[in-house]
């Protein structure tokens, strides 16, 4: 069964399309990772035009995100507190990351950029998690599951300007928040993603949230930011397809409702396990393409119309 | 209304085009035309393929071109800079078909000789395309590397024909064609030209216009994200929020 999508114009699988958003939706609502980062490789292998994947994708990703917030909220593990300052550390960041985009793209490259962000970010961060998830999986066997402590005191609690969230029971200064909305903010804007898969670890290792509710806030912040993407490619580009969204979104939300009703299922580190082991999937695929010799070293692209 | 008037002034031309043609040859030499003047992109759409026949009144053999609108094309060239292979030149060629088929009733070359193809432009490697002046001064033959690399780019898309069609000729008298377009196809005014070629020379040539366009739901989800661009993104949004909303409403019965 075929589908015409009026904006990437191309015809696609109505099947294959419903099948990706699943397994994606899964994903995020398992992690808390929006998927972008999933999504728009995906989107461009099965032959999307890269900007229609980039903000169409955030457009799916915006419902997904919702689908995966209520549900959260519902089991109590969201912290509106934590979510609003990283927010307003996002809007920021995202609106400088729009600035250097811009200036990157002046000195051309800016796709080999974007790739290289990619390898490194997806390879730093999934492989430091997947050293402390197999560690803590280790530790728990031998000692019979001891109990750890909530957070390890660093410099970083000596910080001013600090805030009780009580939800997540900490007391910190809200300038750690802020400064990784704002780091995420500028990522997204470069990578167009949702930023879930830098946020998600940063939350749980700088500021020492609990996984489960590091969850639903990375995802409540996730909302905002590709609300905000899917808007502003929409009045500057027009590359959001709906069609192709509505076909996403449908198999996303019904596969992030089943990834957070999976993810309590998980132990913590199980869980930040799996989502180290799929990051590191995807840097090693983009670190391959990059060094790999290509099939043909020629590439072409409609620089205008008509 | 406005593409009526685009489709008609298309067909007059066509019809100038044929009247020239009339003055040196008989007018019935060649007629062709196509099982439709239009494609329409609808929710639907796979591809399509449209047939083209006419007659012909002498002996010689039949070719058919047709052709999308003209669009600017960049062509980059990846090189390996410290173990990553990254892009280093490009070169643009401006107008360049979006869409490019051939047809003929026996092999290109045994047909007419290189220089007609070229003049005429038939065969996807006879295609004159032209490197975009400016930028660094390339090599005739970097262009040359460029140009096969943009056609054999549109191959690979489908959008270029590898290999020519055929062009089937009844008793000497009747000649039809399967032309076929691929699914990415772009929308715009393309071109059929149908040239009757003997002894090595054109003899005669017509030209048939041929609309693509999109129709239907697509077709006003493009007019909408166009020209109320802010509207539309907002109701993008509103579509994804209310999708979320109800699948977590959904499944909280569940």
């Amino acid at each position: 069964m075929y589908i015409y999508l009026p904006i990437a114009e191309m015809s696609v699988n109505v099947l294959t399309i419903l099948a990706m958003g699943g397994a994606v939706g899964f994903l995020s609502g398992l992690f808390g990772v929006g998927g972008g980062f999933l999504m728009t490789p995906i989107l461009i292998f099965i032959g999307v035009p890269a900007p229609v994947a980039v903000s169409t994708g955030a457009n799916q990703i915006v419902a997904s995100s919702i689908s995966g917030v209520i549900a959260h909220w519902r089991r109590g593990n969201l912290d509106f507190t934590m979510g609003f300052v990283l927010l307003a550390g996002g809007i920021v960041g995202s609106t400088l990351g729009v600035l250097l985009f811009k200036f990157l793209e002046s000195l051309g490259q800016i796709d080999l950029v974007i790739k290289l962000c990619y390898v490194v970010f997806l390879g730093v961060i999934g492989g430091l998690m997947l050293l402390e998830s197999v560690r803590t999986i280790l530790q728990v066997r031998q000692s019979g599951g001891r109990r750890r402590k909530l957070h390890q005191h660093t410099w970083m609690h000596g910080l001013p300007f600090k805030i009780r969230f009580r939800k997540s029971k900490l007391y910190i200064s809200a300038l750690l928040p802020l400064g990784i909305g704002c780091f995420v903010g500028i990522l997204s804007a470069i990578m167009g993603v949702g930023g879930g898969f830098i946020m998600v670890p940063a939350m749980i290792y700088m500021l020492g949230m609990r996984t489960s509710m590091v969850v639903g806030t990375s995802l409540l912040q996730i909302i905002f930011v590709t609300a905000n993407v899917t808007f502003l490619q929409a009045i500057s580009t027009q590359t959001v397809d709906v069609v192709l969204a509505i076909l996403l979104l449908v198999g996303a939300v019904v596969g992030a409702q089943f990834g957070s009703q999976f993810a309590v299922k998980l132990k913590g580190e199980q869980l930040r396990g799996l989502l180290a082991l799929m990051v590191v999937a995807v840097c090693l695929k983009l670190a391959f393409d990059l060094v790999v010799t290509p099939d043909d070293l020629y590439s072409i692209v409609v620089s205008q119309g008509g | 209304m406005n593409r009526l008037t685009k489709l008609s002034m298309l067909l007059l031309a066509a019809l100038a085009l044929n009247c020239e043609a009339a003055g040196k040859a008989n007018a019935q030499d060649l007629i062709a035309d196509l099982s439709s003047h239009r494609v329409d992109i609808t929710t639907g759409f796979t591809g399509a393929d449209l047939l083209l026949f006419g007659s012909v009144d002498d002996d010689g053999d039949i070719v058919v071109t047709v052709s999308g609108p003209r669009e600017s094309i960049t062509v980059r060239r990846k090189e390996r800079v410290a173990g990553i292979w990254m892009n280093t030149r490009s070169m643009q060629f401006n107008s360049a078909p979006n869409f490019y088929a051939v047809a003929a009733s026996r092999p290109l070359e045994e047909i007419a000789p290189l220089e007609v193809l070229e003049r005429q432009q038939i065969g996807a490697s006879h295609l004159r395309l032209r490197a975009a002046a400016g930028g660094k001064k390339l090599l005739p033959e970097d262009e040359n590397t460029f140009r096969t690399a943009l056609v054999r780019r549109k191959q690979a898309q489908g959008l270029y024909a590898s290999e020519p069609g055929r062009v089937t000729i009844i008793a000497g008298k009747l000649f039809r064609t399967q032309v076929h377009f691929p699914a990415n196809l772009a929308t715009g005014t393309y071109t059929a030209v149908v040239y009757l070629i003997r002894g090595g020379r054109v003899v005669h040539a017509q030209t048939t216009p041929l609309l693509v366009e999109k129709v239907g739901v697509g077709a006003e989800v493009y007019t909408f994200a166009h020209e109320q661009s802010a509207i539309y993104g907002l109701v993008a949004i509103l579509i994804a929020v209310a999708a979320g909303w109800l699948a977590a409403a959904v499944f909280r019965k569940v």
